[in-house]
């Protein structure tokens, strides 16, 4: 581990990216200190007499959204939704994926060939169509649209962790503690998770950039998370109107979710290349 | 491998029946009532009832799932509730303009990512660098973003192409691009990782030797060996685009099947939304079919199983 | 000479005069043409007993008639393709003569079977005809209704030209029901030829025809040269297309390429058109039969007591959700919209007063407010305006939870007892059918409405307003109307005094044409024919 994080840090664009993460999550932790305004305010003049958004200006950086609230400040509190989102559900389709996989890949038999189908199963499911039926019958909050993403998107982890834990059962001393006679529980979790560490932590981080961009592509659609929760995503999807007239609604959220997604991408791609530097036998 | 092909039927026939399974229960566990949507508002309680007598919608769901799987034998993929018409026809008036997208998407990806993926592996350092940047920028920017960026910036600003609608290639341009960037980068990083690893084979040093130019080496050999991901990824593309251009078709208002199924999701017209998962579905499993059987020809080690 | 000289200036100073006069300052309707239309939404149907959206409701107009009609601009009934009729002095008997010389777009004459037949056929629940419950009133509703029997025995035709109805009782809006879509002429052998796909080849006795109909794409209508009004209508053709976002639409507007919005102007360059001088004659300002309001479940708890409803009335600030939505609405106070008999201009209905509205709470045992859910639908820009409801409410100490969910949900949450205590109506409800107060009425604020699956989403149901509901569509004579229209005044401003609802707006639509089409402007927004009347719109450049 620790010769990986060499590897890492000599990768300079990498720890740029980790750095602008960082600085996200600094952003949205210190938001109700950061942001100028109550991000949910509408002000009465916060938008001209025919109900336009206002442009930039002293009083607010960025101007207004439709409702006449401060743009900045939703971008800043928009940062919590976005990284909550994207870590509870990768978090969540990481452990659901990995555990999977894991019992597929070291049990094998009924149970293993029975969790794989279940796995093809859901990836012939259009993601996206899935996500938005998920979301038409769970009524959308913060955590159920977390739930919905981690649901479509833990399938993936699950090929690769049970890929690599067939590889790693074929081993000679985990078939000696099988033949001792050790509980199945026992040898993965104290034998075989360690080893998937790494693969485990690439798309721990790599997952983030795609639940990122799934959450803000449902809210986009109208069906992310309850207003007036400000979302990156959210704020595109209620500024479309006005978006030839006032193209900043749409570019400065953009902006940041290209922003997030990007870091979290360059950040588990550099993982990859430091856990496994040849780019041979891992998944991709 | 005739073996493997049969295995690989049956097992995509029955992850297909697996599929409308689930997708029925959905549908049926969404928070509405499709019957109350038809009959109106001024539907008197009796109609309501009659209808959904009429549409079998009052017998147990394992029976009418039954029902469907029936029709579905036969080819019937049922009436949607809304529009009246044959689902079957519906879909097929808007498979044309998906599989124009994504052919124009699937172009755009390889026009971006083999020049892109083969610059990089060929240059190294810091142009290297610059490249995969780029590529993970495309990846890592939702399809609305982009798709609004390049409407506003070519077809409102510069007036280069219409900005919305569906048409000949001056309409599918965008549309397409939107969904290319994206993939492009992806595109752009495997074929890069590839050409790597195939440049650094003996034969090619051997070539070198030879005194062949550097463009002809990388170029044709080094490509043709490295393009085999890529056969790869259009496979599973091909599975992703059916069923998930539902931002890209809204953004320009190209008429394809995500569109139709988004509009029956939120409309709860079950016919529809059945109908146009399984033919993504498919898509998906064929796509997957045609990524599997190519993958063996890149690693040997993995064997058909 | 001299007499001829005078006589040629004479004549020059005529033909001036006649051509400064206004009767050539307008170009009088040319006929031919052809018109471009455009719509964000696909077209569903055309056929009239089952079509109900936005699109293809003033198509099916155009493409079918009824016995009734309304005459162009106005809400005033003038008969279609009845003749004449005749009401019995006790209005239960309605005699119908049919036009001579009628015929169907196949060629084929149409007599009084096929008025019986359109009818019966829409209340048969295999048509899934979501007016069926409009004809309630014809004797031997029920039994078709329930399937029991595919005619019903209220319609006579004693001979080619002649309908006969015959109703349970007296009902004023009959004649409305005559000329709504669900009661247009169909002919049977196109019916049973296409059966459930008749929606796709509509063969009617409209002004226009069928044409041709890509799905998804494009309609194309073309003229009925063989139409029983004459001279209409002025256009040869009529090409819709779909799937044209409405600020694209605008701009292909400007290049001359299509000729009027369907969906309406876009609100992001509503200004920049309407202050743009060279639009004066080319934007139209239209009323439309709509309220949006705010349901308050009085099932639920502490809706159930006035001083609560009384105090969110006042808590809304309404004139700043208009200017949300840039201006295209009047505030309301009044369930009914200013376009509707019965609509009193001197109510004065509840103040924005969020002082005053504290005060009820606090007297009403919530000083420190309570916490409940509003429903809107996902739909742009329905959540902005709950989200402005939200925050008018949290000024009184009111904490309302958004639910933002799809048309059905919401309306399936509506129709639940208990589930829904608060709907906002934006993208739902409410647009008259017809130009009745009795619309605004029994389906959303009558007891038969307060039912599961029912569009009384504030479960509102007053028994002795009910009854005086029923008399005042029992007023059937013409003699009577103006005590009708004050009946219904009377039993909205008891309903308003109950506040099961807060009237927020009544809806206004802006849409702009092409410079080369002519006609009323009120043609182009329309109140019935929603949106436009393409019977007597014309093209000036006909050749």
């Amino acid at each position: 581990m620790g010769e990986a994080w060499q590897r890492f840090r000599r990768d300079r664009l990498a720890v740029g990216a980790l750095g602008v993460i960082l600085l996200l999550v600094a952003v949205a932790l210190g938001a109700p200190w950061l942001a100028p305004y109550d991000p949910s305010q509408q002000f009465f003049d916060g938008l001209t007499l025919e109900g336009a958004p206002l442009p930039p200006s002293a009083r607010f950086w960025l101007g207004t959204d439709l409702l006449g609230r401060d743009l900045l400040s939703r971008l800043i509190f928009g940062a919590r939704t976005s990284l909550m989102i994207g870590v509870a559900a990768n978090t969540a389709a990481v452990a659901l994926g990995a555990l999977v996989g894991v019992i597929a890949g070291y049990l094998q038999g009924p149970v293993g060939f029975t969790l794989m189908r279940l796995t093809d199963l859901m990836i012939a499911f259009p993601a996206l169509l899935l996500a938005i039926a998920l979301a038409a019958i769970f009524a959308p909050s913060l955590w159920i649209v977390a739930m919905v993403i981690a649901l479509v998107n833990w399938v993936q982890v699950a090929r690769i962790v049970y890929t690599e834990t067939r590889g790693l059962a074929a081993r000679d001393y985990i078939e000696a503690t099988r033949a001792l006679g050790a509980a199945w529980p026992r040898v993965v979790f104290r034998h075989i998770l360690p080893h998937l560490m790494p693969t485990l932590l690439v798309w721990g981080t790599l997952g983030i950039a795609t639940t990122v961009l799934l959450e803000a592509t449902l809210s986009f659609l109208g069906i992310g998370v309850r207003p007036p929760t400000p979302s990156w995503g959210g704020i595109i999807f209620e500024s479309q109107s006005y978006f030839l007239t006032a193209p900043w609604l749409v570019f400065c959220p953009g902006a940041a979710i290209l922003l997030l997604a990007l870091s979290f991408n360059l950040v588990g791609d550099a993982l990859r290349d430091a856990f496994d530097p040849t780019g041979r036998g891992r998944g991709g | 491998m005739i073996t493997y092909l049969a295995k690989r039927m049956a097992a995509s026939a029955l992850i297909l029946i697996g599929v409308t399974m689930v997708t029925f229960a959905l549908a049926f566990l969404m928070p509405a009532d499709p019957v109350r949507q038809i009959a109106g508002r001024n539907a008197t309680p009796e109609t309501v009832e009659s209808i959904r007598h009429q549409l079998g919608l009052d017998r147990p769901v394992p029976m009418q799932y039954a029902t469907y799987l029936g029709h579905l034998a036969q080819g019937d993929l049922g009436h949607s509730y809304i529009q009246k018409t044959d689902v079957g026809q519906l879909i097929m008036s808007r498979l044309p303009a998906t599989l124009l997208l994504m052919l124009g998407a699937i172009f755009f990806e390889l026009a971006i990512g083999i020049p892109l993926g083969t610059f990089a592996a060929a240059r190294r350092g810091k142009a290297d660098r610059a490249i995969m940047i780029f590529a993970f920028a495309g990846v890592s920017t939702p399809q609305f973003v982009v798709g609004l960026v390049l409407l506003y910036l070519l077809a409102y600003l510069a007036g280069w192409f219409p900005m919305s609608g569906y048409g000949g290639l001056s309409h599918l341009i965008l549309p397409a691009l939107t969904l290319g960037i994206g993939g492009g980068g992806w595109y752009a990083r495997i074929l890069r990782s590839s050409l790597v690893e195939v440049l650094r084979q003996d034969y090619i040093r051997t070539a070198r030797a030879k005194g062949l130019s550097e463009r002809t080496i990388v170029v044709v050999h080094g490509l043709r060996n490295a393009l085999l991901p890529i056969v790869a990824m259009i496979g599973l593309d091909i599975g992703t685009f059916m069923g998930g251009a539902v931002v890209v078709e809204s953004v320009y208002g190209w008429p394809g099947i995500g569109q139709l199924a988004w509009q029956a999701i939120q409309r709860i017209d079950i016919p529809i939304i059945m109908g146009v998962t399984l033919v993504a579905a498919v898509a998906i499993v064929l796509g997957n079919l045609i990524a599997d059987l190519v993958t063996p020809l890149i690693d040997p080690r993995i064997r058909l199983r | 000479m001299r007499s001829l000289k005078r006589a040629a200036l004479a004549a020059l100073a005529l033909t001036g005069a006649l051509i400064m006069s206004p009767a050539f300052a307008d170009t009088p309707p040319k006929q031919g043409g052809a018109a471009v239309v455009t719509f964000k939404d696909d077209l569903a149907t055309l056929d009239p007993a089952i079509g109900y959206d936005w699109q293809n409701w003033s198509i099916i107009k155009s493409i079918f008639s009824g016995l009734m009609d309304y005459k162009a601009g106005t809400t005033e009934l003038v008969p279609d393709l009845a003749e004449s009729y005749t009401i019995s002095d006790d209005g239960l008997t309605y005699t119908f003569k049919l036009r001579p010389n009628l015929k169907f777009h196949n060629g084929r004459a149409v007599t009084s079977a096929d008025v019986k037949y359109s009818i019966e056929r829409a209340v048969n629940p295999k048509t899934q005809c979501p007016g069926a419950g409009y004809f309630s009133m014809i004797k031997g509703y029920d039994d078709e209704a329930a399937g029991k029997t595919t005619e019903l025995s209220g319609i006579a035709t004693p001979d080619p030209s002649t309908v006969v109805f015959t109703l349970t009782s007296p009902n004023a809006t009959f004649l409305h029901i005559m000329a709504i879509n669900f009661a247009f002429v169909v002919p049977k052998e196109e019916v049973e030829k296409y059966g459930a796909d008749f929606g796709h080849h509509p063969v009617g006795t409209g002004a226009f025809k069928f044409g041709e109909w890509e799905l998804g794409q494009k309609l194309v209508l073309e003229r009925n040269k063989d139409y029983h009004r004459p001279g209409v209508p002025y256009l040869d053709q009529i090409t819709f297309e779909f799937g044209q976002e409405p600020t694209v639409a605008l701009l292909r507007l400007k290049k001359g390429e299509v000729d009027i919005l369907g969906d309406g102007i876009p609100p992001a360059q509503f200004l920049e058109i309407t202050n743009d001088p060279a639009n004066k004659d080319l934007y139209v300002r239209g009323e439309q039969m709509h309220t949006g309001y705010v349901t308050l479940n009085v099932k639920v708890k502490p809706f159930d007591d006035l001083k609560v409803r009384q105090a969110v009335n006042m808590a809304i600030n309404k004139k700043r959700i208009v200017q949300i939505i840039n201006g295209r609405a009047e505030v309301a106070n009044q369930v009914l919209p200013p376009s509707l008999p019965g609509y009193d201009k001197d109510f004065q209905g509840y103040p924005y007063d969020p002082a005053k509205a504290k005060a009820l709470l606090a007297e009403a045992g919530h000083p420190d407010g309570f916490s409940t859910e509003l429903y809107a639908t996902d739909t742009d820009p329905q959540p902005r305006i709950a989200q402005a409801i939200q925050q008018d409410l949290a000024a009184v100490g009111i904490k309302a939870d958004i639910k933002s969910l799809s048309g059905p949900a919401v309306i399936e949450a509506g129709g639940t007892e208990g589930g829904a205590p608060m709907v906002w109506s934006g993208g739902l409800a409410w647009i008259a059918d017809f130009p009745d107060p009795s619309d605004f009425y029994t389906v959303i604020l009558g007891c038969a409405g307060a039912v599961k699956g029912g569009w009384n989403w504030s479960w509102y149901c007053n028994p002795e307003i009910d009854k005086r509901a029923a008399a005042a569509d029992a007023m059937v004579s013409a003699s009577v109307q103006a005590q009708r229209a004050e009946a219904w005044k009377g039993v909205f401003d008891d309903v308003m005094k109950d506040a099961p609802w807060v009237p927020i707006m009544n809806e206004v639509r802006y849409t702009m044409h092409s410079d080369r089409l002519g006609g009323d402007p009120i043609l182009f927004i329309e109140p019935i024919h929603i949106p436009v009347n393409y019977e007597y719109i014309y093209a000036k450049d006909a050749q």
